[in-house]
């Protein structure tokens, strides 16, 4: 069991047990969390899966693909150092306690 | 060896079990509903023994034997035919029938050419597009859906942003069919379309060339990576053709669903006109509730398995979309068409490295024409009875008459 936590803009927090094995995107959507709309299903089609990742987690979420830059790239909230695609982002016991923010605009 | 629909036999495992249909009689293509359902029950990987092919209905085995490109291949072709072993009808696409590294290349650049930030640029030409046509339906008394709009409205848009200097309405709309047909079984549909594939095909390839494209379109961005080395000059010409057989049959026939669904369920347009920020989301429920593409194959490239069920190399695998979009275990109320239900995750776009490069423009022609219609068009009525049109691999509309009755 991992647990993951999303920031959403104004502050609030929810935490949510996921397992292994699953994209951040697809425990957004399992839990209703809001501002994570993933229309494209994690075919890296439509950047609305976009979530800022907290500083401290960045050295344990691996690195952007070319492509994954190119989609953030066209997400509606600016793409920063921390900017992910969760559904490229998939959940090891590593990432216990990770913590996410969702952006201000997805669409 | 002898092939069987182009394709090596198959001895399956005995355990799989046998489902004795023919998922492409007329049929069942007018009415898969029927066919979907027992596909599911049969069990969750089964062996059809007239065409020797393995199919998938379940959502999960669908999913993950689809988007498994490791195992499940492409580049064998997305139909009966094994590109291996039956020379292909046409030269393959270059992004739909191959699989990575070269796949990694033309896909990012048609990933580019479709962003979702090129589409945002499109919209205000889709909606001015679809004010226009629709402004012009609200005069008549009746509609034929089909023609007047599912057909109208992507041929009026489309072609104008890829940049074709040439327009051809008939062989825009046919191409895609013909090009779907072909991934079927040698039947009468595929063998109508291999006639008429000569001549709409050369058509097409003329269209795709670089001096029939404006320097603003999409299809300029795709040659624009063939200046940038990218990709070769050759090779962009494939993929504008790409743009013209997946992006235009497939949108007619999602738009033409979205107004069959509209009309059978008016509670559901009413639920749009109360909140028109549904027309999105309310196209997802048309993708989920009609699968516009039923089904596409993969080819085994190794011995390899489905729900621990063994398949050998060289087996042909009908992932049967419109079966998975309407699984009772993934779904609840799959029957029920509910344009708030958010289906995430639905396979009419189809899943992973493959899923659907064009999907942005397609959600961007929707969400255009179904908020214009959602500020015109109280009601959409029926005006007799709705045909559907046989295809191998899509679901589409034969004619589809309507009243459409302004606010
Ligand atoms: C309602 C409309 C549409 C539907 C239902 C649809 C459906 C699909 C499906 C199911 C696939 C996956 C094929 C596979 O994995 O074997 C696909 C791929 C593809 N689609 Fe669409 N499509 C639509 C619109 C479009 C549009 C508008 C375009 C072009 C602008 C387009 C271009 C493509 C291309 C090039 C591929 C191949 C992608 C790849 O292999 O990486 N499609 N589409
Ligand atoms: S869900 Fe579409 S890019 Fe992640």
């Amino acid at each position: 069991m991992v647990k993951v936590t999303y920031i959403q803009p104004d502050g609030s927090e929810t935490t949510v047990d996921a397992a292994a094995g699953e994209s951040v995107m697809q425990v957004a959507l399992n839990n209703n969390i809001a501002g994570i709309i993933a229309e494209c299903g994690g075919s890296m089609a439509c950047a609305t899966c976009h979530v800022y990742v907290a500083e401290d987690w960045l050295g344990k979420t691996g690195s952007r693909s070319e492509s994954e830059e190119d989609m953030l790239d066209c997400a509606a909230s600016e793409m920063k150092e921390t900017s992910r695609l969760s559904c490229q982002i998939t959940l090891t016991e590593a990432h216990d306690g990770l913590r996410v923010h969702v952006p201000e605009e997805q669409v | 060896m002898r092939l069987i629909e182009g394709h090596r036999p198959l001895t399956p495992d005995s355990a799989i079990p046998v489902f004795d249909v023919d998922p492409y009689s007329e049929e069942t293509l007018l009415d898969p509903g029927p066919f979907y359902t027992a596909l599911r029950e049969a069990g969750p990987v089964v062996f059809i023994p007239r065409y020797s092919v393995l199919a998938v209905g379940r959502y999960e085995e669908t999913r993950k034997t689809f988007s498994d490109h490791e195992n499940f291949v492409s580049s064998r072709g997305i139909g009966m035919d094994d590109f291996k072993l039956e020379k292909p009808w046409r030269p393959p696409s270059i992004i739909l029938e191959v699989d990575p590294p070269d796949h990694t290349k033309t896909r990012k650049v048609m990933s580019k050419a479709l962003s979702p930030k090129v589409v945002r640029t499109l919209m205000d030409d889709f909606t001015a597009a679809a004010e226009a046509i629709v402004d012009r339906l609200l005069q008549q008394s009746e509609i034929e859906g089909v023609v007047d709009l599912a057909e109208a409205f992507p041929t009026t848009v489309f072609p104008k942003a890829v940049g074709m200097k040439d327009v051809n309405t008939r062989h825009l709309v046919d191409y895609g069919a013909i090009v779907f047909n072909a991934v079927g079984p040698d039947n009468a549909r595929r063998r109508a379309a291999m006639q008429r594939a000569p001549e709409v095909g050369g058509w097409i390839t003329a269209a795709c060339a670089r001096d029939r494209l404006t320097e603003d379109g999409l299809g300029a961005m795709v040659y624009a990576a063939a200046d940038a080395g990218e990709i070769t000059s050759e090779e962009a010409g494939m993929l504008v053709r790409s743009f013209l057989s997946a992006g235009v049959d497939t949108t007619v026939t999602g738009i033409g669903n979205a107004l069959w669904c509209f009309s059978q369920n008016p509670s559901q347009w009413d639920a749009l006109l109360e909140d028109p920020k549904l027309a999105r989301p309310a196209f997802e429920e048309v993708l989920r509730y009609t699968s516009p593409v039923h089904t596409f194959a993969r080819t085994a490239n190794l011995d390899t398995e489905i729900a621990d069920y063994p398949v050998p190399e060289g087996a042909k695998v009908l992932c049967v979309l419109g079966a998975a979009n309407m699984d009772p275990d993934k779904w609840g109320d799959p029957e029920v068409f509910r344009i708030d239900r958010r289906p995430v995750g639905h396979m009419a776009f189809g899943a992973g490295i493959h899923g659907c490069v064009g999907q942005n423009i397609a959600r961007g022609e929707l969400e255009a024409l179904l908020s214009v219609m959602a500020r015109k068009v109280a009601r959409i009525e029926p005006a007799g009875e709705a045909v559907w049109r046989p295809n191998n691999a899509i679901r589409a509309l034969d004619r589809l008459p309507l009243k459409l009755i302004a606010k």
